[in-house]
């Protein structure tokens, strides 16, 4: 799919989404639907396809092992392993794990190729992918972890914690989050990263896109919510606790706003196992990852195998026995 | 290639039902599962069979209100109600930073900037009034950091 069709198709599939929300709040006076049943389904639909895909995933055999080896394998006893990037203990693999999915490990080692006149090919560190990941990943995190205030009465105190530290430089009122300025910075960086650069631009496919412009969109309604059209936070909580609960309850007057946001986060909730998203299971199944590089210290059986038809040389010794016998031949065994 | 082999790759064959395949890793993969589900449900453990509580209720029964004829606000209820954070902020900078001490309403009545004497005066009851909502939503407004709690009883 060219460019073009590809930005454009999610942008308008994310702008339709709020679309259909607004009109079905405010023209249709659906708010049970927008605020009860589709949160419903939305989270059955994640929770259930985020189990299938891990199942269909795990049911998968590993033929032969293919780790990664990005550092110096275990080797003479002079020559010093690198025990994290080329594991031969589960250990090592383990631990190779936490880099890889706490520190993103394998985006920090991201290079940045060109070819320069002369012509000339040169590789160079390009970090910021990996900063901005981290950036993003982190404050989703935060954020996530902060909105339990609406999903728990009283609020534990370690919410209430994370919520001061998060708004800590106590700017603007309502106090203005740090994690809500780099999830948006983050996202941003990432599209336009497809968007400029070539390589990055030719290979971007609307499952690229849509995500990024969905995630936009939940941080930009949740800080035009909090920032700007301010929603009734109360009658929120109120929905929230009742949808917790399982005793749905629509309050009145909540606001357009919040129904388009909770959409949004509805709506990624159910694409969630359908996409790339999944790589929040995948990360821990990655066969270049998370398997010790001891494919020659240990024997590997291919669980495909099947039972191979075998004729040992003892058998073929009894078949023929006599006749190599007259032939002077040695046998292993003299009857 | 072998018969088992060729079913398990065929999406025809009757044998790729993913239920009924064999799991590698099976335990690793289980323990994923768990904490995956753990964490989904989180919110919904905290709250296991207790009911939904009770929305807060702002009360403004104070003696001050109370003597009122007319009982509203400085600004209408609807602008408090969803501003009054961004007010009590412009308050502060106009009295603290720009030595402003009285405040214009959109009905042309004039009132002193002041939290402590002004808004407390007939809100009185902080616990009732304040605290009730940002108990609820877990806000914590700085503003005590500065002023004087009234004191109140219970």
């Amino acid at each position: 799919m060219s460019f073009g069709l590809s930005f454009w198709v999610s942008l308008i599939a994310v702008l339709a989404l709020i679309l259909v929300a607004w009109v079905g709040v405010e023209g249709a006076k659906l708010n049970f639907l927008f605020g009860a049943i589709i949160p419903y389904v939305a989270i059955a639909i994640f929770v259930v396809g985020m189990i299938y895909r891990i199942l269909k995933w795990a049911s998968i055999p590993l033929p032969f092992r293919i780790p990664t080896t990005t550092g110096q394998q275990k080797s003479l006893p002079w020559i010093k392993q690198n025990k994290i990037e080329n594991p031969s203990t589960a250990l090592g693999a383990a631990i190779r794990m936490v880099f890889e999915v706490l520190l993103f490990r394998s985006l920090f080692r991201n290079m940045r190729t060109e070819l320069r006149p002369g012509p000339r090919l040169s590789f160079a560190s390009a970090k910021w992918l990996w900063l901005a990941a981290l950036a993003f990943h982190y404050s989703f995190l935060i954020i996530l972890i902060r909105h339990l205030r609406l999903f728990i009465e009283p609020v534990p105190s370690p919410v209430k914690f994370l919520e001061m530290i998060d708004s800590f430089f106590q700017v603007w009122v309502p106090l203005v989050y740090i994690t809500d300025l780099m999830l948006i910075g983050a996202v941003t960086y990432l599209l336009l990263r497809r968007v400029f650069i070539p390589q990055m631009r030719y290979i971007s496919l609307p499952s690229d896109y849509f995500p990024l412009f969905l995630i936009l969109g939940i941080g930009i309604t949740g800080g035009l919510m909090r920032y700007f059209y301010k929603v009734n936070v109360v009658g929120i909580k109120e929905l929230t606790m009742g949808l917790i609960n399982f005793s749905p309850k629509i309050p009145e007057g909540i606001g357009v706003l919040f129904y388009i946001h909770l959409f949004l986060v509805s709506t990624l909730f159910a694409y969630f196992p359908f996409s790339k998203l999944m790589h929040m299971a995948g990360v821990f199944l990655s066969p270049t990852r998370n398997i010790a590089n001891n494919n020659r210290a240990k024997r590997h059986i291919n669980p495909w195998n099947y039972p191979v038809k075998v004729h040992t040389y003892e058998e073929y010794e009894d078949d023929y026995r006599e006749f190599m016998k007259d032939a002077g031949l040695p046998l292993e065994k003299e009857d | 290639m072998h018969e088992e082999w060729k079913t398990l790759f065929d999406p025809s064959s009757p044998k790729q039902v993913p239920l009924v395949r064999k799991f590698f890793d099976g335990w690793k993969v289980t323990i994923g599962l768990i904490v995956f589900l753990g964490i989904s449900i989180l919110p919904f453990l905290f709250d296991l069979g207790k009911a939904a509580p009770p929305p807060p209720e702002p009360k403004i029964d104070t003696p001050e209100i109370q003597k009122m004829v007319e009982k509203k606000c400085i600004e209408p209820k609807s602008f408090m109600k969803t501003e009054h954070m961004v007010m009590l902020d412009d308050w502060r900078d106009w009295y603290v930073r720009e030595g402003r001490s009285i405040y214009t309403a959109t009905d042309g009545k004039q009132y002193n900037i002041s939290l402590s004497n002004t808004c407390m005066k007939c809100h009185s009851n902080k616990k009732k009034f304040c605290d009730e909502c940002h108990n609820y939503a877990a806000v914590t407004p700085y503003c005590w950091d500065c002023h004087i709690e009234p004191k109140e009883e219970g």
